[in-house]
């Protein structure tokens, strides 16, 4: 039973997640400025798109000025995660830890900085944050979790079932691997892609007529991708391929939050995400060309605006 | 002798002025700039910079007005090169035409109005300051030779080269001109488009070992398509771009490409890149990586629109 969720890092996962929980369960949201937890604090945490609501919660910026939550969801981008799990070293011992972050690795990230139980998400919705107090609700695709660290598949399904029931759309794994490296190959192609193109994720991502057309090169992308979670033994889910050309179907231009964060000149999710896969397909002894060459095109198109 | 200049931009400034200063040559500039041409022709071509010239050249954007000419000497952007050529193709009914544009592919395209055609690569670099002026960069050497299917008489390339030598351009006429054709594509489609993919300059590309390294991976790709077809390279591409990372040569160097990229202008990658790529499945030879440049760069244009 999860009476009172603490959802860490409010940026449009995070502030989504907050208020829809907020319907269901007591819910506290641990900023990282002090106008965003006062903001909180005195608006609540407005839902427009495909909602239309406004949630109050409890904000604030040190964890010990929040309840103890039974369950907290660690919704910062991955490049966020460090300070943030060490910011809760020592806090909410009877709390289980749920991570959200692109790529691979955030459950070991979290796990060094204290023993709770752990579970693992991906997340497939998007918004967009319009301010501190209110975000909008894009995509409504699944948020789907598996067991980790000290927990079981009942354990992802009682945390799916409480976002379901605040009207977000989840689902329970008994192993999320396949799911998480699914979206693991997709976010590193597309994310790759798009940063380096500064191209939204539209149809170009599925084109294929010309020899030089981007399509070749996201297919082949993924298919180095598919032979790395072949070689570590994962089943995917999902062919990222498709899940490619759903996306480029829908007739929606979406931006993927890695050329937000190169057209923002901010810091991107790079090592987490595509860094992830390079280093699992040296681990497993499969080569992978192109995405090396696209994970150091990004880190130096990074390394371009901050050096 | 009358030469026509095809495309009177930076490099085609470099050979017009400096060719219209012979007295045995007459010079023709061709160009779709009417506020460049009307400049030229009130107040001649000028070049300020690592030389100071002023040359004379009859310059026209009305490819109808051009005389017979002996050469065309062909200086467009590569995207440029058919409306061009045939637009000024009957000037050379008679002729022989050169090319010394960036990368693969142009004279295949000169062939196809032309009979008579010689393959050209050039170093010289500069850029329009104001339309009449041009500042002149880099001085550097221009390799002329026959093109084999449809080649030039060898003793026209001579008489252009010597012209040219004779100019203040340094012109080497060689029976294969491939060689530094190849050295120089190589070099330009193994940096540029990592410039322009990245943002950086040429000597922080080379600075970061693993973007060097991806620099290596299509340099030996182009090495290997170059081979597949019998060239030798006239100097190694690899010690060129460790030459010119050098903070006295061209570390700071933003690549053609690259500003290309930053004012949204139209690039040459499928000249370069696209033109490995081509020559490669032409010869049976995989070029992986060349290939995910051309389709990044591609979609960095597709983006603009």
């Amino acid at each position: 039973m999860i009476r009172s969720v603490c959802v860490a890092g409010a940026g449009s996962i995070g502030s989504l997640l907050a208020a829809h929980l907020a319907r269901v369960s007591a819910v506290s949201v641990l900023a990282r400025r002090e106008a965003h937890a006062q903001a909180l604090n005195e608006q609540g945490l407005r839902v427009s798109g495909r909602a239309d609501f406004t949630a109050s919660v409890v904000a604030a910026t040190d964890p010990d000025a929040l309840p103890e939550p039974d369950l907290v969801i660690l919704a910062c981008k991955g490049t966020d995660l460090e300070p943030l799990s060490a910011r809760l070293a020592g806090r909410f011992p009877g709390a289980t830890v749920m991570t959200i972050q692109n790529g691979l690795g955030a459950e070991e990230i979290v796990g060094a900085h204290g023993d709770w139980p752990l579970l693992s998400a991906v997340t497939f919705m998007s918004g967009t944050r319009h301010g501190d107090t209110h975000v909008e609700y894009v995509l409504d695709t699944a948020t789907w979790i598996g067991p980790h660290r000290g927990t079981t598949e009942a354990d992802a399904r009682i945390a799916a079932d409480l976002i379901v029931s605040s009207g977000l759309k989840a689902e329970a794994f008994a192993d999320l691997r396949p799911a998480q490296w699914s979206k693991l190959i997709f976010n590193a192609t597309v994310n790759g892609v798009a940063a380096l193109t500064e191209l939204p994720h539209d149809f170009h991502f599925g084109q294929e007529e010309r020899l030089s057309d981007l399509g070749h090169l996201v297919r082949e992308l993924v298919d180095e991708g598919k032979a790395v979670a072949a070689a570590a033994g994962v089943e995917l889910h999902d062919d990222p391929w498709e899940m490619n050309m759903l996306a480029t179907q829908r007739g929606f231009r979406h931006s993927p939050s890695m050329l937000e964060d190169v057209e923002a000149r901010r810091p991107t999710e790079l090592e987490l995400i595509n860094g992830s896969l390079v280093r699992e397909a040296a681990k497993v002894g499969v080569p992978v060309p192109l995405h090396t060459a696209v994970y150091r095109l990004v880190k130096a198109k990074e390394a371009s605006y901050s050096e | 002798m009358r030469i026509c200049v095809v495309g009177c931009g930076a490099v085609g400034s470099l050979f017009a002025a400096n060719l219209a200063t012979l007295d045995d040559v007459e010079v023709w500039a061709y160009d779709v700039s009417q506020a460049h041409v009307d400049a030229i022709n009130a107040n001649g071509l000028r070049l300020t910079g690592a030389g100071e010239v002023v040359g004379r050249p009859c310059a026209t954007t009305d490819a109808t007005e051009l005389p017979a000419c002996d050469f065309g000497l062909v200086v467009t952007k590569a995207m440029h090169t058919e409306p061009a050529i045939r637009a000024t193709a009957h000037a050379f009914a008679d002729g022989c035409v050169a090319t010394v544009q960036n990368g693969l592919g142009n004279e295949e395209t000169i062939a196809a109005h032309a009979e008579r055609v010689i393959r050209g690569t050039t170093f010289p670099a500069g850029k329009i300051v104001e339309p009449g002026v041009v500042q002149w960069d880099v001085k550097g050497d221009t390799t002329f030779g026959p093109f084999e299917p449809k080649p030039a008489p060898f003793a026209e390339v001579e008489r252009l080269a010597e012209a040219c030598t004779r100019a203040g351009m340094p012109t080497h006429a060689v029976a294969d001109a491939r060689g530094p054709q190849w050295r120089k594509v190589i070099f330009n489609a193994s940096t540029n488009p990592i410039g322009a993919l990245t943002g950086l300059t040429h000597g922080r590309v080379c600075e970061r070992p693993d973007l060097r390294a991806l620099v290596s991976g299509l340099v030996a790709e182009g090495k290997a398509v170059a081979a597949a077809q019998g060239i030798v390279l006239d100097a190694d591409p690899e010690e060129l771009i460790d030459h010119a990372a050098k903070p006295e040569v061209a570390y700071g160097h933003k690549a053609s490409m690259l500003q290309d990229v930053e004012a949204h202008r139209q690039t040459e990658i499928d000249y370069l890149n696209g033109g490995i790529v081509r020559f490669g499945r032409e010869h049976g030879v995989a070029t992986p990586l060349n290939e995910a440049i051309w389709a990044l760069v591609k979609g960095v244009e597709q983006s603009w629109q």
